[in-house]
């Protein structure tokens, strides 16, 4: 969509408006700074995520609408976590940190915080393998996706 | 090296250009510069209103009856928040209009300054689009696109804020000549395969139906819908927003479907195997309950410029995008190309049952009251008008009485709020069509509850000498309420009752108008004569009305098309 002040909220605006459902919602500007990508996660019926696609396409400031389900496509997304680390619990969870690929950004004597990148459901698998007394924060970017392969989407 | 303009010079230059002779507003602190430009020169003609939301509605009416892009022009803060009723009507009709508001200096943005207001953000779900201009560079351009958003694709309204400060600044002035945007490109033809398809579907059909809406008036396409239903003899059906798209006084016209449609048009809708939607949305005032509706077999074929429209409500097995004259055009060539055409003793048999349809004469109403009845009132308007006139009418029984009644036989004559259903719309917006069509005759059939929501424009009236014939059905109810009321809620009138009514003939007299008290059927036809005869004043005749009648057919919200209440 244009990079233009306004732009998102119209996107917003549209989803409750409508009563359709936003999961998640990542943007930033493109190598094209005149142009945003956005990345939004919403489910629906066939016919909705039509209505939803249909809807979209006619906000003014929208270039393109794909919707990512219909090819082989690769979503990641990111979580900062803060978790109690202390004692013997230290060392157990740094090992998760590492069979999970993330790593651990910032360390107190009673604290880690971790990074880590992957699938939304990576993500929440990594959340419930920690015990939840220990998490102190955690805070997520939303997906993002793109196509597999040379499918690209071009304006 | 051009001369530089400031802002509010740009934005009349603007209007100028774009060829505006007439536009409706109301001044405030944030538009001064701008009332100061108008004021110093004459191509742009400046109606003041008496209140924003009619400023809107009268620039909505301006441009129904005329084809052309209608501009208002209010102030900050409370200009604008009174505007957005107006706004929204004219989205929810997809009506071409410009709205230029004021807007405090940039400087004062987002500081709580005096009449300020999140304009941009309040109007943003009820315009197609809205900018808020925020340097003078970007003025000329962004008024471009706003013309050129608001007329095409399905057209709408657009806002364009202006902060004050940006009306000061100068810089050179040139007015783009041709705009594109690499994000709004409307779709003009249609798919030629898909309008192949289509034409199979229609010869194969055996119970057609032409279904038409407000796209086909919006698009002027009224002549080329008459050559197709005349090469194919289907019958067709309007919508609310769509009569007068297709000749009243036609055989082939079954009348207005929906909630108060005839029985033929709603029988004819439920019962035929294939159907032709043109520039219509199913609406849920049109269809009822959609499920309903899908339980009878038939196959749909929907032309229509915006691809949400198709498939939303209804699931439709052949749609085409496309700008209507424009797919109109290309199915006309390809039916009067081949030698086909559908069967026609199954034609035959079709018409037949509509006929017996017809025979259950679903618009009757008692013609020997001795009170006025509303319908006899339309219906004298009709032959004293001659069905030449162009009618507005604000929401409740009176609009359904008005769509029934009077045969519009012409495109752009029928001036109603169909989407919003806005009381207080028909007056105002009969201004506008006034001003659009000087010479015209101009009816604004309204009620008592309705007229009273906008009736400080009998003053613009009187200032700008506009001769309208406000026909107000009095029958001191709020009477599609009552009929609710009545229907659903037990007979108890919650609030519906118009009390404390204002004498209306020393009211209209109060502004220098005519007023007229019409109590016995028998002088019903007279007033109305007497009335256009008045042809340079505007004359407020107040019908003293049965109290009681009610709009049939009727489906009720929830129900299917077949199963309509029949008086």
């Amino acid at each position: 969509m244009e990079n233009e002040a306004g732009a998102l909220s119209r996107v917003a605006g549209l989803f409750s408006a409508r009563g359709y459902n936003i999961e998640s919602l990542s943007v930033a500007p493109t190598e094209d700074p005149t142009l945003s990508r956005m990345t939004l996660v919403t489910t629906g019926s066939d016919e909705v995520i039509e209505q939803v696609t249909k809807q979209l396409n006619k906000l003014i400031e929208v270039v393109k609408v794909i919707d990512l389900i219909d090819g082989s496509h690769i979503e990641r997304e990111l979580m900062l976590v803060k978790v109690k680390a202390t004692g013997s619990g230290r060392d157990e969870i740094k090992r998760l940190v590492d069979i999970f690929r993330g790593c651990i950004i910032d360390v107190t004597d009673k604290s880690y915080t971790i990074e880590l990148t992957g699938t939304s459901s990576k993500l929440d698998a990594f959340l419930e393998a920690l015990d939840s007394s220990a998490v102190l924060e955690t805070v997520r970017t939303g997906a993002s996706g793109i196509g597999r392969g040379d499918w690209v989407l071009k304006v | 090296m051009s001369v530089e303009l400031t802002g509010a010079e740009i934005t009349i230059r603007c209007l100028q250009e774009e060829g505006v002779d007439c536009i409706f507003g109301y001044p405030g602190g944030a538009v001064l510069f701008l009332y100061d430009e108008l004021f110093k020169q004459d191509k742009v003609r400046h109606i003041l209103v008496r209140h924003e939301q009619a400023a809107v509605h009268a620039a909505d009416g301006y441009a129904r009856s005329s084809n052309k892009v209608g501009v208002a022009l209010v102030t900050s803060g409370p200009g604008v928040t009174n505007a957005v009723t107006g706004i929204a009507t004219a989205y929810m009709d997809s009506i071409p209009l410009v709205i230029i508001s004021g807007q405090v200096p940039t400087n004062a943005i987002g500081l709580d300054a005096f009449q300020e207001v999140d304009t941009v953000g309040i109007t943003r779900p009820c315009v197609k689009h809205n900018f808020l201009v925020s340097d003078v560079s970007e003025l000329a351009t962004t008024i471009k696109k706003a013309f050129y958003i608001a007329s095409t694709g399905r057209p709408g309204p657009v806002l364009v804020d202006i902060p004050k400060d940006v009306t000061q600044q100068k810089i050179a002035f040139a007015y783009p000549e041709k705009i594109s945007m690499r994000s709004y490109n409307p779709v003009i033809k249609g798919n030629l395969k898909q309008i192949k398809k289509a034409v199979e579907l229609i010869l194969s059909a055996k119970r057609p139906v032409l279904y038409t809406g407000g796209g086909v008036i919006l698009s002027d396409a009224a002549k080329l819908l008459i050559e197709l239903a005349k090469i194919l003899n289907f019958p067709c059906t309007n919508t609310l927003m769509g009569l007068g798209g297709f000749p009243a006084t036609d055989k082939q016209f079954i009348g207005m479907l929906g909630m108060h449609g005839t029985y033929e048009a709603n029988m004819a809708m439920q019962y035929c195997d294939v159907l032709i939607a043109i520039g219509a949305r199913f609406d849920d005032r049109v269809i009822g309950n959609p499920k309903h509706f899908s339980n009878e077999n038939r196959k749909i074929i929907h032309i229509d410029i915006d691809p949400s429209s198709i498939s939303k409500r209804v699931k439709v097995d052949i749609p085409i995008v496309g700008n209507v004259p424009d797919v109109l055009r290309e199915l006309i060539k390809f039916l009067k190309s081949t030698k086909e055409e559908p069967d026609q003793n199954a034609l035959k048999e079709w018409w037949k049952q509509i006929d017996l349809w017809r025979e259950r004469d679903c618009l009757k109403y008692d013609r020997q009251s001795s009170i006025i009845k509303p319908q006899m009132v339309v219906e004298k308007l009709y032959e004293v008008t001659k069905g030449d006139a162009f009618i507005t009418s604000d929401v409740g029984q009176h609009q359904m009485w008005a769509a029934q009644f009077y045969k519009f036989d012409k495109p752009r004559r029928w001036i109603n709020s169909g989407g919003l259903g806005t009381m207080g719309f028909g007056m105002p917006a009969a201004m506008g069509v006034q001003l659009a069509n000087p010479k015209g005759k101009v009816a604004c059939i309204t009620g008592e509850a309705s007229i009273q929501m906008c009736i400080q424009e009998l003053s613009t009236c009187k200032q700008y000498k506009l001769p309208l014939k406000i026909i107000n059905l009095n029958n001191r109810y709020m009477g599609m309420v009552r009929q609710w009321q009545e229907f659903f809620h037990g007979n108890r009138y919650a609030e519906s009752y118009m009390d404390a009514l204002p004498d209306f003939i020393k009211l209209a007299e109060s502004y220098g108008h005519v007023g007229m008290r019409i109590e016995q059927p028998e002088d019903v036809e007279s007033a109305l004569k007497e009335a256009f005869k008045l042809k340079d004043q505007l004359v407020f005749l107040d019908f003293i009305t049965d109290q009681t009648e009610n709009v049939f057919p009727m489906v009720p919200g929830g129900k299917g098309l077949s199963e309509m209440i029949l008086v």
